[in-house]
């Protein structure tokens, strides 16, 4: 069976400031939005998964995420860990609508 | 789908298949990739070939990239076709089998060839050498070799160099009666002088290697197989087997005959392009940089990595400034590291120590303080201390001995020699829990620098003590493979620049935010690990005056607290001097209560921890504390620990109180490279352990203070160099801040004061920052009175934030609306 996305509108781009990330509650679901300063918007799980840590408080950086507990990096565009073994993040489309709002796609 | 330009690399050796490896590890999709390379394999290390002769490797042991790797990565390889020409007007390169191949970019990697020296009777009539004559540089070499060496008893080796010995030692141990003959009058005499020379002799002798010296081979003899060789004094040796390996020379008639320009080697600039065709490259041992044409593995290494990141656009300012050249390596058994210089310029300090008996040979050559040069002949322990001197500069101990004699004394009780030789279960980092034996794997798994060891199995990411095991483990693992990572001499990753080169181009180019020093000096490209470096050096040039942009600061900076392992965080108001009163600790008490604190908790340095506070309380809880921060979560001055002096203490002979909370209230919160945490004693009793902080004032008789820096009592205990002794708490000030400051400019990011002081060297701090030899000390002053005065209190962005969300994890989020 296969399960058709559904858009959730998560308001202005502007609650997250230039460089950083902050938490959404979606559906039950925690999901961390980061807003890159090249203007690219990636959004992920917001616990990491080697030990919880909470991913919106990182350091943001190319495409990249580094936990701010124990440093692990992750590539936002793919949710892999970078150079460390540990469980991958999960990924969802984040997309700005003409109206400056955020929306994220959840399966 | 994009054309990718297209990319010819001419060699498929350590430089051709590193470069790429490099490229597609940067960028996979940056080239269409063929490379040419004439032995019909894909990549060896070519270190290992000794070990094949030896039969101590396997030949299929030695291969770094499978044929099937450059399938993998799509790269077009071209293994057993020769170049035979280059067609620069074209863009094409021609190989001898007829194939064409176009280019946009071209990269020569042809490495070099064993020089053969005309002998009579070397080449027979069919133009092929001598039955039973070899040259030592290839797989097929080697096997050839093993080969003949099967009906052979007795081998000469025309070479007394690094490669001739190493060939030596491969045919020694297959029993054969081995001879080295070699023109100057001692061994390997690019490496080391005579006396070295002559400790390798008498090792060689040992193992039953006998060697000639001073004598000319003019002559190959025998009919169809070589029966001896003849020298230029008349005299002859027998023998049935012969390898030559009188030297290499780089590969360049190639580019010679495309017109480029050859000298040495293929001339090339810091962006190792040649001098007349833009679009063609030369790296490894068949280039010439600045003059230099090099024949060892880690300069080649570098070049790759600088070539790779400027073709695929990783940092097109990456520039190769030339390798300090040092190497490690075993000669016939016996244990040899060389570096830099061996004989000394004038005016250089020369210390020596020689021992025969057990073939111990010790020079250092020591220059303006620092290791210029250093031969260690057969005491491994010593090698790694001297390599990392040499090539991070440091400033040698006053006491040489210190650095020639590393285990001696009671440092290391009996313990094993070196990381190297604990089992595989052994624990190497004790913060995360990483073994010997999972170092090993990752070596094995492709981590040639201590960074990427470090990055992949976490080791030395904790407390960062044990880096020096983990580096022992790397060089045991890998050999002569160990790369040396140029990024760690950077300031931050991300960043291809030395401190006082990035200080340097920062205020040339007015820079005055993160995004903009990623956007003139690192290519664009924004690196997460640099930020919060970057973040602190601006601080640290700019004091006030930057713009400050609040994504590149950890979180802690962001928010003015310690992030906890559950998320939360922890609140540590200043204390000046540990000393409070009622109301402060009733007031504390109050806040704890009313915020329901799940931890209240007296720290280290003598001050009180709240923690457990979620972050959208923090503003909250400051306010009510109404006390300023303690930054005990930033990378700045910390705290200074006091105890109670003149004023209760019958011991005190100078008031540490006063002096404690007199500097906590100068130098709070001044930014650092790394945490700074400084306490005052009233005697040298030492009740506040001043002698093991970052900067310690001790009181002594008479009425004066000593002022100690580079201490530590953490993952690295030190006790710290008297910097000088003063006679007021003023002069205390005066000293502390300018130390601070000399640290803050010259530091690397993260290097605390201890490793900042045994680099530098407390002699030349006394020169530069007590006898002001350098005529720096009033803008040091001046510079540290600037950072003083910009001081603001980060706790009062509790009341007033710099957005909106900053003390928010959680976005508040209109009504959810589905759009299916």
């Amino acid at each position: 069976m296969s399960v058709a996305a559904t858009r959730h509108s998560l308001g202005p781009l502007d609650q997250i400031p230039a460089g950083e990330a902050r938490v959404f509650s979606v559906d039950g679901r925690a999901i961390a939005v980061f807003r890159c300063r090249s203007g690219e918007l990636f959004a992920t799980s917001a616990e990491c998964p080697h030990r919880g840590g909470p991913l919106a408080d990182g350091v943001v950086g190319g495409h990249a995420v580094i936990c701010p507990l124990h440093g692990y990096l992750f590539d936002l565009r793919t949710g892999q860990p970078v150079g460390r073994e540990c469980a991958p993040l999960s990924t969802y489309r984040v997309t700005l609508t003409g109206g400056g709002d955020l929306t994220v796609d959840l399966a | 789908m994009r054309t990718r330009p297209k990319l010819v690399v001419i060699g498929n050796g350590m430089a051709g298949a590193r470069l790429v490896e490099e490229i597609v590890a940067r960028d996979p999709a940056a080239f269409e990739i063929t490379m040419f390379g004439d032995e019909p394999y894909g990549n060896y290390n070519r270190i290992l070939l000794s070990g094949v002769l030896a039969g101590t490797h396997d030949a299929k042991d030695i291969f770094i990239n499978p044929l099937a790797w450059y399938d993998q990565m799509n790269v077009r390889l071209h293994a057993g076709v020769r170049v035979s020409r280059i067609d620069r007007d074209r863009q094409q390169v021609i190989g001898d089998d007829g194939t064409v191949a176009d280019y946009e970019v071209l990269v020569i990697a042809t490495g070099s060839s064993a020089f053969v020296p005309p002998l009579d009777g070397l080449v027979t009539d069919t133009g092929r050498y001598r039955d039973g004559v070899f040259v030592f540089r290839t797989l097929d070499d080697c096997a050839a070799i093993r080969n003949h060496a099967a009906g052979s008893t007795r081998a000469a080796v025309i070479g007394g160099g690094l490669l001739g010995l190493e060939a030596a030692r491969g045919l020694r141990q297959l029993d054969l009666d081995v001879h080295v003959v070699h023109l100057m009058r001692h061994l390997m005499e690019v490496q080391l002088d005579e006396s070295a020379g002559e400790m390798l002799r008498a090792a060689m002798d040992r193992l039953g290697v006998t060697t000639h010296l001073g004598r000319r081979t003019t002559a190959v003899l025998g009919d169809a197989r070589v029966t001896g060789l003849m020298f230029d004094d008349g005299s002859r040796l027998e023998c049935d087997l012969v390898v030559v390996s009188a030297g290499i020379r780089p590969n360049v008639s190639l580019a010679r005959d495309a017109n480029l320009q050859v000298e040495r080697g293929i001339v090339v600039g810091d962006d190792l392009r040649t001098a007349n065709d833009p679009s063609v490259f030369a790296i490894g041992e068949c280039a010439q940089h600045r003059g230099q044409v090099y024949g060892l593995v880690a300069p080649l290494w570098e070049q790759a990595q600088v070539l790779a990141d400027r073709l695929t656009g990783a940092n097109r300012q990456s520039l190769y400034r030339g390798s300090r050249v040092s190497t490690k390596l075993k000669v016939m058994g016996v244990d040899l590291a060389v570096m830099g210089d061996k004989e000394p310029a004038q005016g250089d300090e020369v210390v020596h120590y020689a021992e025969p008996g057990r073939g111990v040979y010790k020079k250092l050559v020591v220059r303006d303080g620092r290791l210029a040069g250093a031969i260690l002949l057969g005491d491994p322990d010593a090698a790694p201390g001297l390599l990392h001197a040499f090539d991070r500069e440091h400033a040698l101990p006053e006491n040489r001995a210190e650095l020639l004699f590393p285990f001696a004394g009671s440092t290391r009780p009996g313990g094993p020699a070196s990381a190297a030789d604990l089992p595989d279960d052994a624990q190497i980092c004790n913060c995360n829990g990483v073994t010997k034996g999972r170092l090993a794997q990752a070596v094995q798994g492709g981590c040639r620098s201590l960074r990427a060891l470090c990055d992949a199995t976490r080791a030395g990411t904790g407390c960062g003590s044990c880096k020096p095991q983990v580096q022992q483990v790397l060089e045991a693992c890998a050999g002569d493979a160990v790369a040396d990572d140029p990024a760690s001499h950077y300031y931050v990753p991300g960043v291809p620049l030395k401190k006082p080169d990035l200080v340097a181009e920062i205020r040339r180019r007015n820079l005055r935010s993160v995004s903009s020093v990623f956007a003139a000096l690192a290519g664009g490209v924004e690196d997460p690990k640099s930020k919060a470096g970057l973040a602190s050096l601006l601080k640290t040039i700019w004091a006030g005056d930057y713009e400050d942009e609040r994504d590149a600061r950890f979180i802690n900076d962001r928010v003015h607290a310690n992030i906890q392992r559950d998320g939360t965080f922890s609140v540590i108001p200043r204390i000046y001097g540990g000393v409070t009163s009622a109301a402060q600790l009733r007031r504390i008490a109050d806040v704890a209560d009313k915020h329901q604190v799940p931890m209240v908790k007296i720290t280290g340095g003598q001050r009180i921890d709240l923690l457990g506070i979620p972050k959208d309380k923090l503003p909250d809880v400051w306010r009510d504390l109404g006390m300023p921060s303690g930054h005990a979560y930033a990378k700045a001055f910390r705290t200074c620990k006091t105890c109670v002096g003149t004023e209760f203490c019958r011991y005190g002979v100078g008031d540490s109180t006063a002096l404690g909370i007199a500097i906590e209230k100068r130098f709070q919160g001044l930014e650092s490279p790394h945490k700074m945490k400084l306490a005052t004693a009233g005697c040298p009793r030492n009740c506040s352990e001043a002698t093991t902080k970052d900067i310690g004032a001790v009181a002594i008789e008479g009425g004066r203070w000593e002022i100690y820096i580079g201490g530590g009592a953490g993952s690295k205990v030190r006790k710290g160099d008297i910097l000088c002794t003063v006679a007021t708490h003023d002069d205390v000030l005066r000293f502390t801040g300018r130390f601070m400051q000399f640290y803050r400019e010259h530091a690397r990011y993260l290097e605390r004061t201890y490793d900042f002081v045994e680099r530098v060297g407390i002699r030349e701090l006394q020169r530069v920052l007590v006898e002001d030899g350098d005529g720096v000390c009033a803008a040091l002053d001046a510079a540290v009175q600037a950072a003083v005065d910009a001081f603001v209190d980060p706790w009062q962005e509790g009341a007033v934030p710099i957005h909106p969300l900053q003390f928010k994890t959680v976005a508040t989020r209109t009504p959810a609306e589905s759009m299916a």
